[in-house]
């Protein structure tokens, strides 16, 4: 089990989360990103969860911590590329995830974050690869 | 209801984090083998995937049976999550959205039982927790069910 890719892109780090994210990987997750955030002095975080075919209850919480661990260090998360089926499911369980910003594409969420993002857009083109049946 | 079982029953146990992966694959995969759509998919995986963790959290460990059934023409999937813990004393407080014994959000439970059709729960103080749902192929048309 490899660790996660946290890429740093100017002054964003990128992180993709790939296929089944079992509890202890979803918490090293948390780790990696905060200590990138840290080491790395970066200004925003974007996770792009277009892989990821279930957001539960578990998951939703890391994410929504990622985000306030990242912000106490003075960065800034937005998560990109959440599947129609996953935002469906997660209303009806009840997690809104209110303090959580999301945006559809890596591009969009440059942009709310204030910053440029000289790279191709994964989340578009990764959207709704496994699954889509 | 005319529900019975159309093939024998999977037993997966529930004693770990990784198996709580496995729980997930295997509904995931049983649910596309009897023509869930893509939402229906996830939310029945959701659900599982929140009862799962309470039989390993709440409950100690414990098993998911998994059996396939039908009705009229429609396939479905009733999961039960059985553990030997300790129960839950007030079933009704456990449901309410918020309400959680350890440190969750308190959703789990109340979420599983708005994602699927049919929800049951069989507890005692002591005795140990079953909770059972039926999830559809197709939306039967939420009235028939709640
Ligand atoms: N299998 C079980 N055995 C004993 N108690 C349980 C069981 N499942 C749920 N409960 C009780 O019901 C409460 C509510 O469960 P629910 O899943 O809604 O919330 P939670 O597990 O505490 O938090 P989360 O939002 O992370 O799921 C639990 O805190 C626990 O007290
Ligand atoms: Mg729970």
């Amino acid at each position: 089990m490899s660790d996660f890719p946290v890429i740093p892109v100017g002054d964003v780090l990128l992180v993709s989360i790939q296929g089944e994210l079992h509890d202890a990987l979803a918490v090293r997750l948390q780790e990696s990103v905060t200590t990138a955030v840290q080491r790395r002095s970066a200004r925003g975080v974007i996770i792009d969860i277009s892989a990821v075919d279930m957001v539960d209850s578990y998951l939703g919480r890391i994410l929504a911590e990622i985000a306030g661990c990242s912000r106490l260090l003075g960065a800034d998360t937005v998560v990109v590329g959440m599947r129609p089926a996953v935002a469906i499911t997660l209303v009806e369980l009840g997690l809104t995830l209110p303090e959580l910003r999301t945006a559809r594409t890596v591009t969009d969420a440059a942009a709310v974050l204030g910053v440029a993002m000289p790279i191709t857009d994964t989340a578009s083109s990764g959207a709704d690869r496994r699954g889509a049946r | 209801m005319t529900t019975g079982p159309t093939a024998a029953a999977l037993r997966l146990q529930i004693r770990s984090d990784t198996d709580l992966s496995l729980v997930r694959q295997q509904v995931r995969a049983k649910a596309q083998e009897a023509g869930f759509g893509l939402v229906q998919q996830t939310k029945v995986v959701t659900a599982a995937s929140e009862l799962a963790r309470n039989t390993l959290v709440h409950g100690g460990g414990g098993e998911m049976e998994l059996a396939e059934v039908a009705q009229g023409g429609t396939r479905g999937l009733r999961l039960s999550f059985i553990d030997s813990g300790p129960g839950m004393a007030d079933v009704d407080q456990a449901l309410t959205d918020g309400y959680t014994s350890g440190n969750g959000l308190g959703l789990g439970l109340g979420g599983a039982r708005r994602l699927v059709q049919d929800f049951q729960i069989d507890t005692r103080p002591g005795a140990g927790t079953t909770v059972t749902i039926t999830a559809w192929a197709q939306s039967l048309g939420s009235a028939v069910h709640r």
